[in-house]
């Protein structure tokens, strides 16, 4: 059951986008079609929840040596490992898609979503439902509950802006900034959701 | 652009020293702030500890109870009440408080250590409830144990449109003076009250009527032996 | 020296990370609940701008191309490193408030985009005062944002009463709130550029 409420907390009540601010830029960038950001979360899940587990382990040795000051750097290094990995692999597979993502892929390296939570998970310090305890399961849990936050975040966004470009905007309004009021609208919404778990 | 060309050796040679300049440099940024940090934070804790206590007093040996811990105070050698760290779980997630009783059972004061709550609601918990111009809300003075909200029929005033934080807040304080209360006297007697929800039966019977006082009565979770179960059962016992 | 005056006032205007360039949105939107908070975020980032694009150029000879992005990294990382365990140790009670958004430096797109477009180009010089007018205008949007949300949001700027908090609505300081500032504020930047 706790497992059920680690994926209701992350996606919905403190969605990574809409509440945590992580995940901004790409949150802005991609967003402007659906399949794109169906793309781009699926390679964003695939990063973040390696990264996080590779983390965990590499922190718990980190402790173990008193090297904990050497997080940021070896964390970060490890998500920049991941990212070219997964760009080899996406060229090989769906070169299209490698295409339409084009430099937004290894953009996700500076994602702050994945080394957020990255961070998060290895501190034992990432927002978890009451009653669930701190651990190896649940971190990867949360990592994948926050991907698919993440990308709930990014569709919807998607399928809003897509309805917004064939609307009449204010000069001063267009691109970002109408993109930022929606985005306060869609947080505004999933405030909703505070207090179900 | 007279630069290093990419050859295998060039690039794993500057990468290697760059990262070991970093590494060695950080390391001894890491050594000169160690003492200072390990220093915040034990002074950290101290502070919290000695701010819901009165002046002068010296603290014994911390005791876990029950995933609380109680920092027992002496002034003068004379046992002066203690301070408890607890936690609830609030709105936004879990609340860490610290309470300092004194040795009737009284509360000195408290500070909320780590709290989750929604800023301008929840997070009044940090004052709303030692506000001495409002004695309705005050809590300092009380003896804890059975605090709870107006709303489910109490005496304490919850923070407007902030219940749920208030509850918690007061279950915190309410599970810290059990704790006190444990580490204070011998025996855990079924005198010991507590509010809903129970963390543990204070009686030998398990029977808790799980707020279902139908006459209104304000149940502090203990029937004495005086509930309608506890009368059927001796009834059928007999 | 025309050269220079230029590169500093670069970052503040013309190229405003923020409103201009659009970068770094995570920490403009995370860390401006109040005008203390943005600020300290922006002095914070800017110090690290400063040194990592000092270190870079001074090193841009010296690192082969293919390795330069991961080498950029270790640095700003090892800067951002740096400025956790002092602010952990002199600032403890900023360093709570801003928590982990400090390492998060590390991936803000300013710091890596200025390594990479500015300091592996140009001269130590040059590149430290890039690194100056773009903290500097970094820090200038996060102080407006951080000044209005808490305006807004609580009554207060600094932390000095400017008007009572009954007037005030707290979306300003939640999540929502954020956004919205930043899309009128950029709204704002935008109109006034285009005159």
């Amino acid at each position: 059951m706790v497992y059920f409420l680690i994926f209701i907390s992350a996606i919905f009540v403190n969605n990574i986008v809409l509440s945590q601010f992580l995940g901004i830029c790409p949150f802005l960038g991609v967003s402007k079609k659906i399949d794109t950001a169906l793309g781009m979360s699926a390679a964003v899940t695939f990063v973040l929840v390696l990264a996080t587990v590779v983390t965990y382990l590499l922190q718990m040795l980190l402790v173990a040596w008193g090297l904990e000051f050497l997080q940021t750097i070896l964390f970060i290094l490890i998500i920049a490992a991941l990212v070219q990995m997964i760009e080899i692999i996406l060229k090989k597979i769906s070169p299209s898609l490698y295409q339409a993502l084009g430099v937004f892929l290894p953009l996700i390296t500076t994602n702050c979503c994945i080394l957020g939570v990255a961070i998060l998970v290895a501190n034992g310090t990432e927002k978890l439902p009451m009653g669930a305890e701190h651990g190896m399961l649940t971190g990867t849990l949360f990592a994948l509950a926050t991907a698919l936050g993440f990308g709930l975040a990014l569709v919807l966004f998607a399928g809003l802006r897509e309805q917004l470009a064939m609307n009449r905007v204010p000069k001063a309004m267009q691109g970002t900034p109408i993109a930022l009021l929606t985005a306060g609208l869609l947080a505004m919404a999933f405030m909703g959701f505070s207090g179900v778990v | 652009m007279n630069k290093l060309e990419s050859s295998f050796k060039n690039m794993v040679l500057s990468l290697v020293i760059i990262s070991v300049v970093a590494a060695g440099a950080l390391a001894g940024v890491y050594i000169l702030t160690l003492k200072t940090i390990e220093a915040q934070k034990t002074q950290k804790q101290q502070a919290a500890i000695l701010a819901v206590l009165p002046e002068g007093v010296e603290l014994g040996e911390a005791q876990d109870v029950n995933d609380m811990i109680v920092y027992p105070a002496t002034l003068n050698g004379e046992p002066a009440g203690a301070a408890v760290q607890t936690e609830a779980n609030g709105f936004g997630g879990p609340q860490k408080v610290m309470v300092g009783f004194d040795q009737e059972g009284r509360i000195i004061n408290y500070e909320v250590l780590e709290h989750q709550e929604t800023p301008g609601l929840g997070d009044k918990i940090v004052s709303w409830f030692k506000n001495a111009d409002k004695p309705a809300q005050n809590i300092l003075g009380r003896q804890a144990g059975k605090l709870t909200v107006s709303k489910d029929g109490g005496d304490v005033d919850a923070i407007t449109a902030a219940t749920i934080s208030s509850r918690a807040f007061l279950k915190a304080v309410n599970k810290a003076y059990a704790a006190f209360l444990n580490d204070h006297t011998e025996a855990h007697t079924g005198a010991s009250q507590q509010v809903h929800p129970v963390e543990q039966p204070v009686h030998e019977c398990d029977h808790h009527c799980q707020g279902q006082h139908e006459d209104g009565h304000k149940c502090d979770g203990h029937c004495g032996g005086n509930c309608k179960h506890h009368q059927e059962k001796e009834a059928n016992n007999e | 020296m025309n050269n220079g005056m230029k590169t500093l006032t670069n970052g503040l205007l013309r190229e405003n990370p923020t409103f201009v360039l659009v970068l770094g949105m995570c920490p403009t939107l995370a860390t401006t609940t109040s005008a203390i908070n943005g600020m300290s975020m922006g002095l914070a980032t800017m110090f690290v701008l400063i040194c990592s694009n000092v270190v870079i150029s001074l090193l841009k000879n010296l690192i082969p191309d293919k390795v330069r992005i991961p080498a950029f990294i270790v640095v700003i990382a090892t800067f951002v490193t740096m400025v956790q365990l002092v602010m952990q140790a002199y600032l403890p009670a900023i360093y709570d408030v801003l928590g982990l958004f400090i390492p998060l430096i590390v991936v803000n797109c300013i710091v890596l985009g200025r390594a990479e477009a500015f300091a592996a180009k140009n001269s130590v010089g040059l590149s430290a005062l890039d690194g100056i007018g773009m903290g500097l205008g970094f820090t200038l949007a996060l102080t407006i944002l951080g000044a209005i949300r808490e305006l807004l949001g609580t009554g207060a700027v600094f932390g000095l009463p400017i008007f009572s908090d009954h007037f005030a609505a707290l979306i300003f300081v939640l999540a929502p709130g954020a956004f919205i500032c930043l899309a009128y504020l950029m709204a704002l930047a935008n109109k006034l550029q285009k005159k």
